[in-house]
């Protein structure tokens, strides 16, 4: 499938982001000691597994880290073929008085946001819940806002913004597609 | 997918898996202190019992319920049943009501097909047991089941060397767990009297064979069908000694099977006839597993056919 | 009355001459003679039905002799046959002289009843026969049609009896225990759908006994509605041994097979089942070489909610008045099996001969006027709403036939106009 497409981030760019936003954490949180680093299937698990990764690394200490599959809890299911369902998997320990970090790719509507809310609250209360995106795109149509972001692009409605990953397309790129 | 579950023929292979893996993720949700998902909020489920079965009964009111559906449960049981008349008015009073789902279970074969393809009611029609036709969830849930013990809940069950004994002629059970379980590799060998076996069962692409005892040990899950007394005419076999020691699933032949072996049945179990109790409370047994991994089936099958709708 | 521009069951141009309700020689046009055009349209004596069900008494709500009778003229048929099994059982001579009255009464064909073999269709005790052939009513064929005469001496007895008065015993062969609760055909497709099913052997073993037995006793014995492969080569049998036997097929036993189950709509369900493919062949090839001497529509109207209901619950039967000749043409002679000179013979001529109905099956002059007047040309959808039978329980719904039923003539008067 041949479309247009322009790269706005680069492999080298994705790392630098999510470098800086592993600082970011640290340094909002006062440390990693009461973190759980969640990841939204399929790309958000695996921005979150490289974050967990980093952040470890850094303050030298193994930070919690889980899976969060929101499809049972959108509101937007009717209309279209059910989806299949991604993995969830949070840690032991739990997300019970825990600081949250959830981790998506891209940041659009809000909704998948929501919906990750909402599969939370299920698991447990944590103490505060924070949002880290790679890209948000603008567009939201609910009042949700990450805490921290990779880059802020502001795209059209109809363009199309995507993310590729190592683990699942073999590369690093961030695309826009659509855009005139 | 379809619609409707009405038969296993309606599944292809790719949902038949779907339907596994969706309901694998399922289950590990629901061992977590999730108590409800809100996927199906607001949408009515109906569970349409003509024949007695609480257990089946309860398995699909329990995934409606934890994908936070309303259920209504109608039972038959007490009221006159006229011929077929009770079909037709019944399906037109629950279409009033509104039901975006309707479970099914009815002792005719066919049944839950003639609720799809009257026009008396909209909503996607689950066969939960027709007659002596077909019973997928069932089916669904025994494959699942042997995929969780045999292929650590993945992929298909390609080469599994899968035994049904008993009475197949009556069986919905058999029927759908044959197709199914061809349908994802599995090679399946019906033992049973002649006289309990369908003419034609040869056209099946199964094995046939009337003895119990040879080569046991070259199965990996033994399925033993319920010995079907309220649906038989007499002449069927001599007597009930006489069956459970030939078919019957004793010790003895409990011993022949391999080590990793599952033994399966759908329930319920008349012990001492089709199963020993010793059988039954073997650690080859996986029957709990079954009507636990029932619910998880019914929450993927209940999902899957209304999810998008 | 005079018609012309016809053409006869070859193609062959002809006219006919209509004097007094019977067919008149052409020689002597008389002068104020009506002269009819018949548009080119095909003339064939009026068909002759050895099996059908009108369900009066006892059944109105399905159909009546008015209804049944005019359905019958509707599809081409002059005279029907009225199968026994109403409520009351059409045991007695006063219940088979009700029925013929009504069809009298009613005039749109010659109903002629068909007496019970047996005291209310049991299979026990001998009804009075003779009474019935002694009636207005001059009944000749006997049947417990819908049940079985199982009893071999029953059986032997009353082929027995009815040779006093050349009488027919017409056996529905279907050894009721090797069918108890059967749905369909017994076969591959029976054992998919899980619906109990209904062994060829069942029915071949009754019409292999009654053979041997009319052997024995030599009367005449007909075999209704004929399913099987197995049946069509025992009646072969029979015949090459000089068993005084003749055989009918219905139409839908001549197109339809027991695939048309997986639906599990009861439109399909049908005593004796829809079979296999084999089996229709071999049907077929049983009228075209001679071995199935008639057909008979076996016309069983079911209320609605009868058929709408799961198969299990549902009533055995289908109507076919309307649709036999058209549904016969499709299956034997579009099939270029025999030609429609043959078909005709085997649903006017053959089946009069067989009863004794002597005034239908021909159009030689001297007889009654009883013909049909049908177009070889035309399509028709079969439409419910179309449907002249009080029931509605057609399987050919929906489904486009060959030849359309024109015009239908009782003693040279018009009794049905499409």
């Amino acid at each position: 499938m041949s479309s247009d497409f322009s790269v706005v981030l680069d492999q080298g760019e994705i790392a630098r982001s999510l470098k800086r936003i592993a600082h970011e954490i640290i340094e909002h949180n006062k440390g990693t000691s009461n973190l759980v680093i969640v990841g939204i299937p399929t790309r958000g698990s695996h921005l979150a597994a490289r974050l967990t990764q980093m952040l470890s690394t850094l303050e030298a200490t193994n930070v919690a880290m889980g899976t969060l599959d929101t499809t049972m809890f959108r509101d937007d299911l009717r209309g279209s073929a059910p989806r299949s369902l991604g993995r969830t998997e949070l840690p032991l320990s739990g997300i019970h008085e825990r600081d949250v970090v959830i981790v998506d790719d891209v940041l659009f509507s809000g909704r998948t946001i929501r919906a990750a809310l909402d599969a939370l609250a299920e698991h447990g209360r944590p103490r505060t819940v924070q949002l880290s995106v790679l890209i948000d795109r603008g567009h939201r149509e609910l009042p949700i806002r990450a805490d921290y972001v990779g880059k802020n692009i502001p795209t059209s409605r109809s363009e199309r913004v995507k993310v590729l990953l190592t683990e699942t397309d073999g590369v690093d790129e961030v695309r826009i597609e659509g855009r005139a | 997918m379809n619609r409707h579950l009405l038969s296993i023929a309606d599944l292809s292979k790719e949902d038949a898996l779907r339907i596994l893996d969706t309901a694998a993720e399922l289950a590990r949700v629901t061992e977590t202190p999730v108590k409800k998902l809100p996927t199906l909020r607001g949408r009515t489920i109906v569970n349409l019992f003509f024949e007695d079965s609480t257990r089946t009964r309860i398995s699909f009111e329990a995934a409606a319920k934890r994908l936070s559906a309303d259920v209504i449960n109608f039972s038959a049981k007490g009221s006159s049943l006229s011929k077929g008349e009770s079909l037709k008015d019944t399906a037109l009073t629950l279409q009033a009501m509104g039901a975006d789902g309707v479970v099914i279970r009815h002792p005719s074969s066919g049944a839950a097909h003639r609720l799809a393809s009257q026009k008396w009611m909209n909503g996607s029609i689950i066969n939960a047991g027709d007659g002596t036709h077909e019973h997928p969830t069932q089916a669904l849930l025994d494959a699942y089941t042997i995929r969780e013990h045999l292929r650590d809940s993945n992929g298909d069950l390609q080469d599994i060397r899968v035994a049904i004994v008993g009475d197949v002629l009556h069986s919905r059970v058999a029927r759908s767990n044959v197709l199914l379980l061809q349908k994802l590799g599995a090679s399946v060998t019906l033992i049973a009297p002649p006289t309990l076996l369908p003419v034609s069962v040869e056209s099946w692409g199964v094995n046939v064979r009337y003895q119990f005892e040879r080569d046991l040990s070259n199965f990996d899950a033994v399925m033993m069908l319920r010995v079907q007394r309220e649906r038989m005419d007499d002449a069927f076999f001599p007597n009930e000694r006489e069956y459970s020691r030939n078919f019957g699933l004793n010790l003895s032949r409990l011993n022949q099977l391999s080590a990793e072996c599952i033994v399966m049945h759908p329930g319920p179990m008349n012990r001492g006839l089709e199963i020993s109790a010793d059988s039954a409370d073997s650690d080859k047994a996986v029957i709990v597993d079954q009507v636990r991994n029932g619910v998880a089936i019914r929450m993927a099958t209940l999902y899957l056919l209304l999810g998008g709708e | 009355m005079r018609i012309i521009n016809l053409v006869d069951v070859t193609g062959k141009s002809m006219e006919l001459a209509i004097k007094d309700g019977r067919f008149s020689s052409q020689d002597s046009p008389t002068a104020n003679q009506e002269i009819i055009d018949g548009l080119g349209l095909t003339v064939i004596p009026g068909l002759v039905d050895l099996h059908t069900h009108l369900r009066e008494p006892g059944k109105e709500d399905a159909e009546t002799v008015f209804t049944g009778s005019y359905a019958a003229a509707s599809g081409g048929y002059t005279a029907i046959s009225a199968m026994p099994n109403t409520n009351p059982v059409a045991d007695t001579a006063g219940v088979v002289e009700q029925v013929y009255r009504l069809g009298k009464a009613h005039g749109f064909c010659d109903v002629f009843p068909i007496g019970a073999v047996t005291v209310g269709q049991q299979g026990i005790a001998l009804s009075e026969m003779g009474a019935m052939h002694s009636s207005e009513a001059e009944v000749r064929i006997f049947s417990d049609d819908g049940n079985c005469v199982w009893d071999s001496l029953v059986m032997r007895r009353a082929l027995e009896y009815v040779k006093a008065f050349d009488g027919i015993i017409a056996q529905h062969a279907q050894d009721p225990r090797l069918t108890q609760g059967s749905q369909m055909n017994e076969g591959e497709v029976s054992a998919i759908l899980g619906l109990k099913g209904w062994p060829a052997a069942a029915e071949e073993s009754i019409i292999a006994r009654d053979l041997l037995l009319n052997e024995h006793v030599g009367s005449r014995l007909h075999i209704c509605h004929l399913t099987t492969a197995g049946g069509v080569e025992l009646i072969r049998w029979a015949k090459q041994r000089g068993i005084r036997v003749t055989a009918e097929v219905t139409p839908h036993h001549l197109l339809l097979t027991d695939e048309l189950a997986r639906s599990y709509d009861p439109i399909f369900k049908v005593n004796p089942p829809l079979r296999t493919d084999r089996d229709v062949h071999a049907l077929r090839e049983g009228v075209a070489d001679g071995t199935i001497d008639v057909i008979a529509t076996d016309h069983a109207p079911h209320p609605m909610e009868d058929k709408e209901c799961e198969w299990a619950a549902a009533a055995f039967g289908m109507i076919g008045l309307e649709t036999a000749l058209s549904v016969t043409y499709k299956a034997l002679v579009e099939t270029s099996l025999i030609t429609f000179a043959d078909l005709i013979k085997r649903m006017s001529t053959a089946p009069a001969e067989i009863a004794g109905y002597s005034e239908h099956g021909s159009l030689d002059i001297g007889s009654e006027a009883n013909f049909t007047l049908v177009d070889l040309r035309s399509k028709w959808r079969v439409e419910a709403s179309a449907i002249r039978s009080k029931s509605k329980n057609s399987p050919y719904l929906g489904m486009e036939l060959p030849v359309k039923v024109m015009r239908t003539f009782l003693r040279g008067k018009e009794v049905f106009s499409a």
